[in-house]
């Protein structure tokens, strides 16, 4: 098996900081908010790997450094400090190395990502379709005709409807705006992708057929994925393993089914206890 | 002698529930070996830590202590209690097959793409996984009918048979069964046992809970009796604080 990305003492601070901000914060402090110097310590010593066609989960509750995570691996932030290694087909790149051209590069070729709040991944300003093409304008497609063709089998693969390619997406319902959201994140076959609580809001018949599209895509281009969600039902769906987080770290992580079958931390245990 | 597959040593599983400050304890120091192409049964009162040495052995449960030796078809000799997670999912996928006690599927998954689904995940194409599906399916007199929906709908007796074959498709190396023909009709349990007879034909080891010592009688080559765990404890005070 092939390792695509490996994380290493990932940390990010939200705030000036201060000696004392590590040791008081925490599962044990049960805040995430140094009491010294009111910073936030949004993630800390985070640390996994990663391997081609796997999807990790990484559950918490709000405020536990879910989505903290995938924002420093898309460059969405800037990590305090640790490493990220993404092993491409040919090289590797660390990524918090890497210029910002490198950056946007590895951002518009090899990453994808799909947020919660789909005014982050699209914009709102061009037509469906347009997203789409942006983004395979970005990857250094340039030809009108293929362009096109492209963007109608990736619609087509997200059942948007073709007669509604050249709609703003304003005009889409919740669950329509995610489908061109993850069609865009497609554009480029990345082989990493990361999905910010995606279903989160929509109702559940919409949140159904968006999971199976993305236990789909995961079979067919064996995409590496990680999963931010505070549903056990989407974790249990679709990853394979998990991540527990709670006040910006680590507590527990494990086979899925073991983390909800079997969890050994406290918070784990109650976390589990509370599904409905 | 047949070659060993599995050989579990001083196994132990006990569940420390945080909230209620208490550990239960279930399975306790047992030892035990599955060899290729031989049928392994587990016995003992409810409670004793059957399925949960089942469990252990396929990683949904942590193990408390000992050693679960799995001789793998490639990477030698692999402690599952230790061993790393990838490696535990890739054994999942290519050598051990696990039908647990009750069918977990989706509510809108066709019943031939539930059993399908472990040659899927093992990269066959989806319409030679689909005809493999239906043979074994035939083979277990469940009626045509039902093939393209979904599990969720069926008797209990129609679920175990989907729960089963989705097990026995893949002819893993080692099987983990959990009461496979319970809530099954007579003839249809005949049918079943004929099916885990050929796939012990076939080489697989197989490790089994059966609620019917008859069974247990006609299929076991070997039979490990496990006896009740030690009482309830309560964990100390000083643990209570913190």
């Amino acid at each position: 098996m092939k390792k695509v990305l490996s994380v290493r003492n990932l940390s990010k601070t939200y705030g000036t900081g201060c000696p004392l901000c590590i040791a008081s914060t925490g599962p044990e402090a049960e805040t995430n908010v140094c009491p010294h110097c009111g910073s936030v310590v949004a993630i800390h010593d985070v640390s996994f790997d990663l391997y081609e066609g796997e999807i990790l989960g990484i559950m918490g509750e709000s405020g536990s450094g879910k989505s903290t995570i995938v924002k420093n691996l898309y460059f969405d932030q800037i990590p305090k400090s640790g490493q990220a290694t993404f092993y491409d087909t040919d090289q590797t790149h660390p990524l918090f190395e890497l210029n910002s051209a490198q950056q946007r590069w590895l951002k518009n070729h090899r990453f994808g990502m799909v947020y919660q709040n789909p005014h982050l991944g699209l914009n709102f300003n061009i037509s469906a379709g347009g997203n789409i093409a942006e983004r395979l304008l970005m990857s250094d497609l340039m030809h009108y005709g293929e362009i096109r063709q492209r963007v109608k089998t990736l619609l087509a693969r997200t059942e948007v409807l073709l007669s509604r390619v050249d709609e703003l997406p304003r005009n889409f319902s919740g669950g329509m705006q995610q489908r061109v959201q993850i069609a865009k994140a497609l554009a480029t076959q990345p082989p990493l992708l990361f999905l910010d609580e995606v279903t989160t809001g929509l109702d559940l018949s919409v949140q159904a057929r968006i999971l199976d599209l993305i236990m789909e895509i995961q079979q067919e281009l064996n995409t590496a994925m990680i999963v931010v969600t505070h549903d056990l039902g989407v974790i249990r769906l679709l990853a394979g393993r998990t991540l527990v987080m709670k006040y910006g770290r680590i507590i527990e992580t494990g086979l899925t089914d073991q983390i909800l079958e079997d969890p050994q931390h406290a918070y784990t245990q109650r976390l589990v206890a509370s599904a409905l | 002698m047949s070659s060993l597959i599995l050989d579990v040593k001083n196994y132990s599983k006990s569940f420390h529930l945080h909230e209620q400050n208490k550990v239960i304890p279930s399975s306790h120091d047992v030892s035990f070996q599955v060899h290729a192409g031989q049928l392994t049964a587990l016995i003992g009162p409810t409670g004793a830590g059957k399925s949960s040495i089942l469990k252990g052995i396929y990683r949904t449960y942590l193990p408390s202590a000992g050693r679960i030796l799995y001789h793998s078809a490639h990477d030698g000799c692999i402690d599952l209690a230790r061993s790393d997670e990838h490696q535990i999912l890739a054994l999942r996928r290519h050598e051990i097959g696990f039908v647990t006690q009750f069918l977990h599927c989706l509510p809108r998954q066709a019943t031939l793409d539930v059993v399908a689904t472990p040659l899927l995940q093992q990269g066959m194409r989806a319409e030679l996984a689909q005809e493999k599906a239906k043979e074994l399916l035939n083979a277990m007199n469940l009626p045509e009918r039902l093939w393209h929906i979904s599990p969720a709908t069926f008797s209990g007796g129609e679920r175990q048979r989907v729960n089963l074959a989705r097990g026995l498709i893949s002819k893993p190396r080692l099987l983990l069964l959990d009461e496979p023909t319970a809530s099954l009709d007579p003839k249809t349990a005949e049918k079943v046992m004929g099916l885990i007879q050929d796939l012990k034909q076939h080489g697989t080891a197989m490790l089994a809970i059966f609620h019917d010592p008859n069974i247990t009688q006609q299929l076991a080559d070997h039979i490990v009796e496990l006896s009740p765990p030690p009482a309830l404890t309560t964990l100390c005070q000083e643990k209570q604080i913190a």
